[in-house]
């Protein structure tokens, strides 16, 4: 299986990154551009064919390391 | 006293509190590298300032997995001081001996620079040498200092005496001009709720000295020092 890992800060904490590329975006005529979210992106392939057993071994990925879940929000998609 | 300085790979200011400790202060000690599982006859244990790991995922994110970190929960655990300087803090955060995060500088910019903190707490082990309020003159370096924890937390936080160091003006006035990196409550520095974990942005170990001019720092240190003389479990104060 083939995770696709997506983290990014949680909505309400400060994204000072994706401030400044907002105000990029504007000053580039998007003016309807808005809330801009930076976050990361991570492939992991895991050696279980068992889609349930492959998905908890993910979300503990995620829980432990990946995603720090004071600041940050995770979300993934299992590719077999 | 035997003062523990853990070095991860891409620690670089290890050798700086070696200094410190053994030159300037005259104690023994001991480099502690991250694949160390044991602290077995140190007095206190320092995680020093640096880029452990690279700050590859999140700053400290991986360091905290390293041997040695069992046994820095342990040493805790047990009533031992320990001290989180800078990237030493975030892992501490990360570890989950201190409770929040760091977020990215609100400027973006890695910041290097001194800054006055204000000492909120002169009755711990990392302060007793200070007065209350006394403003301390250190410098930072980081991109990665923005504290962050949820309003429950801070809360708990502020009403245990758990923030230590605020950033504050030279006056020692508590602004949002005089925060750096966009901080909660101007945090700099916050201690657990035993009292024997402290982590601080400031790099005390950088003001150490008069070659350098500043030793505003070195009082960190001499608190240590005359804390770990009396026995475990009476260093921890209010």
């Amino acid at each position: 299986m083939k995770a696709k890992i997506h983290v990014t800060l949680k909505q309400g904490i400060l994204d000072p990154q994706g401030k400044a590329i907002e105000h990029a975006l504007e000053s580039l005529g998007f003016k309807n551009a808005g809330n801009v979210r930076v976050g990361k992106y991570m492939e992991v392939e895991v050696q279980e064919p068992d889609r349930a057993k492959a998905e908890a071994q993910v979300r503990q990925m995620c829980e432990t390391l990946l995603a720090n879940t004071v600041i940050e929000e995770y979300r993934y998609e299992l590719q077999a | 006293m035997n003062i523990g300085v853990v070095v991860f790979p891409g620690s670089n200011c290890d050798h700086d509190c070696e200094h410190v400790f053994k030159t300037l202060l005259g104690q023994s000690v001991r480099m502690v590298w991250h694949k160390d599982t044991s602290l077995a006859g140190l007095d206190a244990v320092i995680l020093p300032g640096g880029f452990s790991y690279g700050d590859y995922l999140r700053t400290g994110a991986i360091a905290r997995f390293s041997p040695v970190m069992g046994a820095v929960k342990e040493f805790a655990r047990a009533g031992g001081l320990v001290l989180g300087i800078c990237n030493g803090f975030q892992i501490l955060l990360e570890a989950g001996l201190l409770p929040g995060a760091m977020l990215r500088n609100r400027s973006l910019n890695f910041i290097c620079k001194d800054v006055y903190v204000r000492v909120e707490n002169a009755a711990t082990p990392f302060t007793g040498r200070c007065e209350p309020g006394q403003v301390l003159k250190v410098p930072i370096a980081h991109a990665d200092g923005n504290y962050y924890t949820d309003p429950v937390t801070l809360a708990g936080l502020q009403a245990n005496a758990q923030v230590v160091f605020r950033y504050c003006t030279a006056e020692g006035k508590v602004t949002p001009e005089a925060n750096p990196n966009g901080s909660l409550d101007n945090i700099a520095g916050i201690r657990n709720a035993a009292g024997n974990v402290l982590g601080m942005m400031p790099h005390p170990e950088r003001a150490s000295e008069e070659l350098l001019g500043n030793e505003d720092g070195k009082l960190i240190f001499l608190s240590m020092l005359e804390a770990m003389k009396k026995p475990r479990g009476q260093t921890v104060g209010g």
